[in-house]
């Protein structure tokens, strides 16, 4: 079994873009540690032959045809956007 | 010690829907920014994705025409990764049941033909433009983009020059435009393409790649790869170790460099897109698809060939380009002498065209140049003159009959006037007269070129031709 130690928590805190203090790091350790023993234990059951579930919902192939509906107006496009600039969102900027 | 190359591509393709791919906002290019975004597409809490049917249909045909297996259950995943370009923090794609794989694609260079595998095709969404100002830490976001359909397509790595490469990204093209699924525009970012490439000492085995990005034109690709190919087998054979990374094409400078970006480690961790129902194909439903297929490059190729006994090569160049081929196909409707029709139109009329002027943009229309065509075979014009008509329709779009009007270009017929010149023609060039008469043959040639810069290469050649013998030989 995989061991949840604190490098796999703070690795995965960094792909979601969290922050954690050290004490939750080692809390949340011990928890997804427990968390992935019950997966162990799901991973016994026998599924051979069983094909992967991706939808739990028997409905397939919902389209949309190709027609252009009324987006919404710049403005409230921009609405919630924590900063901007004329017409555009405003971010950090990521490339150095 | 040999090192052998080994590239593979991954191109990226805007289809051109009306619509977006899961929501109903327009795809129109070059709008304000932020004006074609909606709730969906934005990624706002709540919001639901529906796919366009269009957007599938497309998809299913360029991976048919590329040869695929199309797979009867497809589903589409999430890419989880944080970007400021991606409203939702991930992108809808597709990972472990894409659409479409194991395809091919043959391609020629030099004379021999290679088949490229295609690993798969697949549908996925097109993220937000972002836009970098100078010396700002901010970078600014317009969405219009975000949400475009698109298309994967990954090549095998079977690639061994980057002459292969460009002709792969060529033979694609050519049949994506012919299908019309996408302006295939690579200025506007309708078609991108992404090369991996690695260097081994052993052919059949991979070297440690290099992910090249930022290519602009299928020229950059070319240019980028042989760059890397120098760069890369350079370190092997002073013993130094490529180091796995991705590397951006500067195309100025003609040299790739390593990416600097704050951007972490790859782990997408993709699953399921809940939102998404997944879709089955019956046998009838990719029938149908594949018998609205258009006769693709290769088939027509064939047939133009046998059809109006083209050559290999003319009928392979005209058939790249889907307009040119249109274009052939119609004059020789109207005029036919398919040979002469390909010739102007794989020389003079080829070279007035460009990356951005098309056959289409050009001011010719089939008709006018079918009517130049008959005025060559009529004798009001000759083939030389022809050519600066043709110059002049392009550059102001008149026909063929107003040009030699304005410019007096009419071919000169008759006889006196020949004669006159043929008179002072012989006068002023003693020397070859009596070469043409101590029989050297080429001396005539002289002398008909001589005849013709008197008229301004207006003399009809044949008529001109024999007056001077007439001549010659009386004296």
């Amino acid at each position: 079994m995989m061991k949840f130690d604190k490098t796999i928590v703070e690795y995965t805190a960094k792909l979601a873009r969290m922050k954690l203090s050290d004490k939750e790091t080692r809390e949340l350790a011990l928890q997804l540690a427990d968390i992935l023993k019950y997966i162990e234990k799901l991973n016994q059951a026998d599924t051979s032959g069983v094909e992967p579930t991706s939808h739990v919902l028997p409905i397939k192939n919902v389209f949309r045809q190709d027609k252009v509906k009324k987006s919404l107006n710049i403005a409230d496009a921009l609405k919630n956007a924590p900063e901007k600039e004329g017409d555009f969102f405003k971010v950090p900027r990521i490339i150095e | 010690m040999k090192y052998y190359p080994i590239i593979g591509l991954e191109v990226h393709l805007e289809l051109n829907t009306e619509s977006k791919v899961f929501c109903g906002c327009s795809t129109q290019f070059g709008s304000a920014p932020n004006s074609q975004v909606c709730p969906v597409c934005l990624g706002l809490p709540g919001s639901l994705p529906v796919l366009n049917k269009t957007a599938l249909t497309y998809a299913l045909k360029v991976a048919l025409a590329l040869n695929c297996e199309i797979a009867d259950f497809t589903k589409f995943d999430r890419k989880n990764y944080f970007y400021p370009d991606l409203p939702k923090s991930y992108q809808i794609s597709q990972y472990d049941k894409p659409l479409s794989k194991a395809g091919w694609l043959d391609i020629e260079t030099n004379g021999a033909l290679k088949r490229i595998g295609i690993t798969r095709v697949h549908q996925e969404e097109d993220t937000g433009k972002l836009l970098h100002k100078e010396g700002v830490a901010m970078s600014l976001v317009d969405f219009n983009r975000s949400g475009i359909p698109l298309l994967e397509i990954v090549s095998e790595p079977d690639m061994n020059s980057a002459e292969e490469a460009y002709e792969y990204l060529t033979r694609l093209k050519a049949i994506l435009e012919y299908l019309d699924v996408s302006d295939c525009d690579m200025e506007k970012g309708s078609l991108r393409c992404d090369a991996n490439i690695s260097i081994s000492t052993d052919p059949k085995k991979l070297g440690t790649k290099a992910e090249i990005k930022n290519m602009n034109s299928f020229k950059a690709v070319r240019s980028a790869l042989e760059h890397e190919i120098t760069r890369q087998t350079g370190m092997l054979s002073e013993g130094s170790r490529i180091i796995q990374e991705t590397r951006l094409w500067d195309d100025n400078k003609g040299i790739t460099l390593p990416m600097r970006s704050k951007e972490g480690a790859h782990d997408y961790r993709y699953f399921p897109e809940p939102d998404l129902v997944p879709f089955i194909f019956s046998s009838e439903d990719i029938k149908k698809v594949a018998d609205s297929l258009p006769e693709l490059p290769t088939a027509r190729r064939k047939r133009i060939i046998e059809q109006y006994s083209l050559s290999e090569y003319d009928a392979s160049v005209l058939t790249q380009d889907k307009d040119m081929a249109d274009y052939f196909e119609e004059a020789v409707k109207l005029y036919n002498k398919p040979k002469s029709v390909a010739n102007w139109l794989l020389s003079d009329i080829a070279a007035a065209t460009s990356s951005t002027v098309g056959i289409k943009q050009l001011n010719l229309s089939v008709g006018r140049l079918v009517e130049m065509l008959k005025m060559i075979d009529s004798g009001v014009i000759s083939g030389k003159i022809a050519k600066d008509v043709l110059a002049g329709m392009i550059d102001t779009g008149k026909p063929a009959a107003a040009i030699v009007k304005e410019k007096g270009l009419e071919q000169i017929s008759d006889d006196k006037v020949i004669e006159n010149a043929a008179d002072n023609v012989l006068r002023e060039n003693p020397k070859a007269v009596e070469d043409y008469r101590s029989g050297k043959a080429t001396a005539l040639t002289f002398l008909v070129g001589q005849l013709m810069r008197h008229t301004k290469g207006k003399a009809n050649p044949a008529i001109a031709n024999k007056i001077l013998i007439k001549k010659l030989g009386a004296s």
